[in-house]
């Protein structure tokens, strides 16, 4: 019996998904557990794999289209089957269910198509082709806006409302400068770069988080010396192995020590209770050509430098192929942001919410210090924690800087 | 400006052409000496003889090959239909012979004639008599159709098209004859161009494109509309084929909404053909789906009753343009 399948929701968060590659074509045979397709949901490209042997008798969303989870994506069945009449019930507007299903695989029989009232599918903006044109053309973003015609639709009455309660920028398409405009207009326009969804993810959970989340910071700088010279002589060993150790392996270690001391960073605010971690997890910022994700390295405080080091290593390169798993960049308790290879000496990260803290670390530099009236050559490096102030109070963020500051002093405690 | 009534627009346009091209004659069922069923051609008969204002036979498809005949040899006939629904018997020689023998000809003959009559229901005369054509002739290539809803439009569309050598289907409505309005003074004279829309009322907030027969019904709905704060815009298309897309888009372009009202029935015709052009080429600036407002989808009841509900109204027209506008 072939039936309409919906595109399984392949991450607890994923509320759309850009098939980026079909693995089968119209009439091939697919074996249970068999690629289907590749899809790119908010963070990577998540692998859509069968649950049953059947052949692909239609494909309904090309290579390139994003649609929300259960949208029609292809129709599943038997060999020469009929399919005209899911053909027909697929192109009403009422064939797309919006109810969301654990199951990947839904089925959109005909006869709901008809009895169900039509509605807006999940994910595609209902909004007029004016509506549209007018958005193109002042690079409006229409998600989230509150549409007031039928379905949800987006009219030109919304957007003067929006206009109306937002000041216009001078010289908008629209406003009452026609000079402004026409200077504006003589110079390059800048190149419009449609959002990825792993773009979209950044600017809605940074823009949650710098809203919602009252950050305060602390900086510390602390002598690298001793970290720097544990490092020589354990990536001297490893040698031979042909492994080594990053600086930012062994700060990952220390930080996750310094919470295990310090409980009360390794905390979340979540609305009307705070949750005290029982495990230290935490999220590595990886930098990506298009943007960023953040891994989590669990029960980092259990594990060794060299666990640690592998374990990164190979997060890093899933997240560069965009294979990461969703529960694989979830979930952390804390997370560590590190520019010092950049040669930033010191920034403010944000927080990645819910977590309750964020560190940054900043370059080590070689700098003069004068201890006992002779002036040495020493290391040093600075560090950022970002806290939410709702869990996080400031002699709690710099008791954590304190134990962090031993333990980078002092590395041998790592042993202990 | 003078007023004249719509027939007596007609009426002038015939004389001037006639007077002007002693090629022109006029044909039809009672057109001499009752002075026409509806006095449309009062008077002709004692002025131009009865060589050129010819009593025809109850028999259309006979006096309507007649006239392609006739165009083929040289002259210039007016046709004449009592209504339009009589030319449903002389339907093959319109479409087959009139719109098809300058191309089947190569070229050789073309076919200058000028189809008029009443179009559309004439009140209370059934299904049979109530046929609104357009829908039926804009069908077929080779043929111009014009609906002129004005006094003025019918004087300057009839010259127009008495000296086009084109077939053209004239329409006009047994309710607009006795309207009254503007027509430039005699020896101003006048031609309207076939494919020029008229922007009957400027307008802001939804554009209302229509032809014939509902176009005075809609300048009175446009009055009523702006005491509700709607600003209607209102174009009037006279010409159905060739049709003004631009005017019309434009205007769209402007209200980015839009319905079209018309008496034809709503399956297909130059309404679907209206709406079909403005979602093409003004898609981008459309805020609501074009409506359109017709005749509903029955054969026309002779009962007074049913009759108005059936016959496009005023508050059919109110609906779909409170819709486009999101108001309801």
């Amino acid at each position: 019996m072939a039936k309409i399948v919906g595109l399984p929701k392949l991450s607890p968060t994923m509320e759309e998904g850009t098939l980026t590659r079909w693995a089968k074509q119209e009439g091939d045979d697919v074996a249970v557990d068999e690629l289907i397709a590749e899809v790119e949901t908010d963070k990577a490209t998540m692998e859509w794999r069968s649950f049953d042997r059947t052949v692909l008798l239609k494909i309904l969303a090309a290579e390139g289209t994003t649609v929300a989870p259960d949208a029609p994506v292809a129709i599943f069945g038997e060999r020469g089957e009929d399919i005209s009449s899911l053909l027909g019930a697929q192109s009403a507007p009422a064939a797309t269910p919006n109810a969301p299903v654990a199951t990947p695989a839904t089925n959109v029989a005909g006869s709901d198509a008809q009895t169900s009232a039509p509605q807006v599918p999940v994910g595609r903006i209902a909004a007029s082709p004016s509506v549209r044109r007018l958005a193109r053309e002042r690079s409006l973003d229409l998600r989230g806006l509150e549409g007031s015609g039928p379905g949800g639709r987006v009219i030109q009455r919304d957007l003067e409302r929006l206009a109306a309660e937002q000041p216009r920028a001078p010289g908008e398409p629209g406003s009452s400068a026609p000079a402004a405009a026409a200077s504006a207009s003589a110079r390059p326009a800048p190149v419009v770069v449609p959002l990825s969804s792993m773009r979209r993810t950044i600017a809605r959970r940074l823009v949650e988080s710098k809203q919602n989340v009252p950050h305060f910071y602390l900086t510390a700088e602390v002598r690298a010396d001793s970290l720097l010279e544990v490092r020589k002589q354990l990536n001297a060993m490893l040698e031979t192995g042909g492994e080594k150790l990053s600086l930012n392996d062994l700060l990952i270690r220390i930080c996750a020590s310094a919470l295990r001391r310090v409980p009360a960073v390794n905390a979340s605010f979540m609305n009307d209770a705070i949750w005290q971690h029982q495990v230290v997890d935490v999220s590595v910022a990886v930098a990506l050509p298009d943007g960023l994700v953040t891994p989590v390295v669990r029960d980092a405080d259990k594990k060794g430098l060299l666990e640690i080091a592998r374990e990164v290593r190979e997060l890093a390169s899933l997240a560069r192929q965009k294979k990461l798993k969703p529960e694989q960049m979830s979930g952390g308790t804390f997370s560590i942001s590190n520019l010092g290879m950049y040669g930033v000496d010191e920034f403010a990260a944000v927080i990645n919410p819910p977590e309750g803290a964020i560190v940054a670390v900043g370059a080590v530099r070689e700098v003069p210090v004068l201890r006992d009236g002779a002036l040495h050559a020493e290391s040093r490096l600075r560090l950022t924690l970002s806290c939410d102030h709702r869990v996080v109070d400031g002699a709690a963020g710099a008791q954590w800087l304190a134990a962090v500051r031993e333990l980078i002093e002092s590395p041998l405690q790592l042993m202990l | 400006m003078r007023q004249l009534r719509y027939r007596d627009a007609l009426r002038e346009a015939m004389i001037e052409e006639m007077e002007r091209d002693d090629r022109v004659f006029l044909i039809g069922e009672e057109v001499g000496h009752y002075q026409g069923a509806y006095k449309v051609s009062q008077g002709l008969l004692e002025r131009f003889g009865e060589r050129r204002v010819v009593d025809a036979p109850i028999a259309e498809a006979g006096f309507a090959g007649l006239a392609v005949g006739a165009a083929m040899v040289g002259l210039r006939p007016i046709v004449e239909f009592m209504t339009w629904n009589f030319s449903l018997p002389a339907f093959d020689q319109i479409v087959n012979n009139a719109a098809k023998i300058h191309q089947m000809s190569a070229g050789q003959f073309r076919i200058p004639v000028v189809f008029r009559g009443p179009n559309a229901s004439a009140r209370q005369v059934a299904a049979q008599h109530s046929h609104a054509v357009e829908a039926f002739y804009c069908n077929v290539p080779g043929l111009y159709v014009v609906y002129p809803s004005t006094p003025r439009d019918a004087k300057g569309l009839l010259k127009t098209a008495i000296r086009d050598d084109n077939p053209v289907l004239f329409l006009e409505g047994e309710t607009l004859y006795g309207i009254q309005g503007d027509v430039p003074e005699v020896g101003q004279e006048e031609l309207i161009p076939f494919g020029s829309a008229n922007v009957v009322r400027e307008g802001r907030h939804v554009t209302v494109v229509s032809f014939g027969r509902p176009v005075p019904m809609l300048v009175k709905l446009a009055d009523q509309l702006e005491q509700e704060g709607i600003s209607m815009e209102l174009i009037d298309a006279r010409s159905l084929r060739p049709l003004d897309t631009a005017t019309i888009v434009a205007s769209v372009k402007k209200t980015n909404r839009c319905v079209v009202v018309h008496e034809h029935w709503p399956y297909g015709g130059p309404g679907a053909e209206i709406v079909d052009r403005i979602q093409r080429e003004a898609f981008d600036y459309l805020d609501a789906p074009v409506l359109r407002a017709s005749n509903l989808d029955v054969p026309m009841p002779y009962a007074l009753n049913l009759e108005n509900e059936v016959i496009v109204t005023p508050e059919r027209v109110r609906a779909a343009v409170r819709q486009v506008l999101y108001l309801d």
